[in-house]
């Protein structure tokens, strides 16, 4: 069951089964069933999309609530950086700090800083691994969810290394435990998420071990609090100065700025992504280094728990980069001792987690993709979404593990409805003519 | 006992923008089927290069796929130079692409000895100014 965690759920009393979520949903997990919409486990990778777009606001995060933080004896906010792009151009990260304190928290920790030195601990990797190349980014939860269903070939190429938000969580929880005597289960860590996908690496990570995230919350529901309390702000306090080029990570190129291997790439968008992921399992680009992945295709910036423009706040990212990046945050030797002392490595293996396949023996599956094919060639090729399924390939597909049925298919239902009426209609003819001629002598109509 | 399962691929020569579609599709489907990873991946390598190979050689080719419980077989059938001396074609290393190809990522001699390795068998035969026939078997277990 455990395997069945996700991130988003489905509110079925506001689905008006409106179907932009499934058309939206790029890895086909979504039917409209009975009116209304369902996901289908196995192929959900949590990318969002389905988030984003439902006019009714009936898929919803798993986050949690203010409420949910009342068992801590001291709560420190941990922001994905993203959050520092969300107001004026000229509101500092450390000002920003500072209103979330004034919100509720005990404190506020920056993760830009984390980004840094999980950017040398990659360029260690890097430059002291032989490992297959490319090795691709571990730190977007949809795209690790992807490969682990659609692409476990490649699983041995996601470069090992904790996320700045666990390496931020576990240094704030250690940084506390010394300062304030109080036990690490006192401490409540909540990460400010720009989407959904980052709660499986806190709620179900995929090598299964400990988070040090206490809990999560969007960052459009904290956002109205920290604005009205920026405006309130005289600017007269002491702000902490926040730099560093960790600080660009939540755009496209962010992090493959941070690192000096030559021959990197850096992909957004889940189309996208998948092109490079086929590549790479057909055997090109192995003379890339390292490959940057995001599921959004303006990469955090553009989650689906974001408030501003995904555009403009990448206009934000790139002046605070120009502004403050210039001068590092951690100490690079420091930061390479602790790379040896294994700070940075994720322990454990990612297992591989494939579609449910048409079926468990191969005989029959071959069996079965024949009848997939045979019952395509019968759809109208359209991809109207009118049975309840996103394409007319994944209908075919869904009435041969029989889990719908073909006359759902509106086209299909039509032309029956065509053949029967026209049948009807001459058998009501023929009758009319008969009953005619036996009352209206004189009438030879044949 | 049904027969196996097949599908047809038209390939076009000189046709970048389509280059590698076929292959992909291939995968799709044998992920589909629940076939092994390692299976998966070995038939991915070895339909790309056949692939590769028409798009960059050839004028056309069909590509048939077919699966059976034991093994996967594409067979390339092209229409185009064909290989002069195929025992130099399968020598690793031995390449006549072009400057233009080779500034692509192809043409580093690997395409036929990359077939060979990732497949169970593998024949190869061809008429000069005709075509190449490939027959490519991996099997399943």
């Amino acid at each position: 069951m455990l395997d069945e965690f996700h991130s988003i759920k489905i509110e079925g009393e506001k689905c008006q089964a409106r179907m932009a979520c499934m058309h939206a949903c790029p890895t086909q997990a979504i039917r409209v069933r009975n009116r209304k919409a369902t996901i289908l486990r196995d192929r959900c990778i949590d990318c969002g999309e389905c988030v984003r777009v439902c006019p009714s606001h009936a898929i919803v995060p798993l986050t949690s609530s203010f409420s949910d933080l009342s068992k801590f004896a001291y709560t420190v906010a941990i922001p994905s950086p993203v959050f520092y792009s969300q107001f004026g151009k000229d509101v500092r990260p450390g000002a920003i700090l500072n209103a979330l304190k004034k919100a509720g928290f005990d404190d506020a920790y920056d993760v830009a800083c984390a980004s840094e030195s999980v950017s040398i601990a990659i360029q260690e990797y890097l430059d002291s691994n032989e490992s297959p190349r490319p090795l691709i980014s571990p730190f977007c939860p949809a795209i690790v969810r992807l490969i682990q269903i659609r692409y476990p070939n490649l699983l041995e190429n996601l470069i090992p290394i904790e996320s700045p938000m666990e390496i931020a969580a576990r240094e704030v929880k250690r940084l506390k435990m010394n300062e304030l005597g109080l036990r690490e289960n006192e401490i409540g860590v909540v990460y400010l998420t720009p989407c959904p996908a980052k709660t499986i690496s806190v709620k179900h990570p995929p090598r299964k071990k400990h988070s040090f995230v206490d809990g999560m919350i969007a960052i459009s529901e904290i956002y109205p609090t920290v604005l009205q309390l920026l405006a309130r702000s005289d600017g007269g306090e002491s702000v902490q100065d926040i730099r560093g080029l960790g600080l660009g990570w939540p755009i496209l190129g962010g992090q493959v700025a941070c690192l000096k291997a030559e021959d990197c790439l850096a992909i957004a968008g889940l189309t996208d992504v998948m092109r490079v992921l086929d590549d790479i399992e057909n055997g090109k680009l192995r003379d890339i280094q390292y490959i940057e992945c995001h599921s959004c295709p303006t990469a955090c910036v553009g989650g689906s728990l974001t408030v501003e423009n995904p555009y403009i706040a990448r206009g934000r990212v790139l002046r605070m980069v120009e502004k403050f990046g210039s001068v590092p945050c951690q100490d690079r030797e420091k930061i390479r001792d602790l790379y040896e002392k294994r700070f940075f490595s994720l322990v454990g293996s990612i297992a591989p987690s494939p579609v449910q396949p048409l079926d468990d023996d191969i005989a029959i599956a071959i069996q079965k993709m024949q009848q997939k094919q045979q019952t395509y060639e019968m759809l109208p090729k359209i991809d109207c979404g009118g049975c309840g399924a996103p394409t007319c390939m994944t209908f075919a597909e869904d009435v041969v593990k029989g889990q719908a049925s073909i006359d759902e298919c509106v086209f299909l239902a039509m032309k029956t409805f065509e053949s029967i009426s026209c049948e009807l209609m001459e058998t009501v003819l023929k009758h009319s003519r008969k009953i005619r001629a036996n009352v209206e002598p004189g009438s030879h109509e044949t | 006992m049904t027969g196996p399962y097949s599908q047809s691929f038209a390939i076009q020569g000189k046709n970048f923008f389509n280059a590698g579609k076929a292959s992909t599709e291939i995968k799709t489907m044998l992920k589909d089927l629940g076939i092994d990873p390692a299976i998966v991946r070995r038939v991915a390598i070895a339909t790309y290069e056949a692939e590769m190979n028409v798009v960059m050689y050839a004028e056309e080719a069909t590509l048939i796929v077919e699966v059976t419980p034991r093994a996967i077989r594409i067979l390339v059938n092209d229409r185009g130079p064909g290989i002069s001396d195929i025992n130099l074609a399968m020598q690793e290393g031995y390449s006549t692409a072009t400057a233009e190809m080779r500034e692509m990522g192809f043409g580093a001699g690997m395409g036929l000895p990359n077939i060979k390795r990732n497949s169970d068998d593998f024949k190869v035969s061809s008429t000069v100014g005709q075509g190449t026939k490939l027959e490519i078997t991996v099997n399943i277990n």
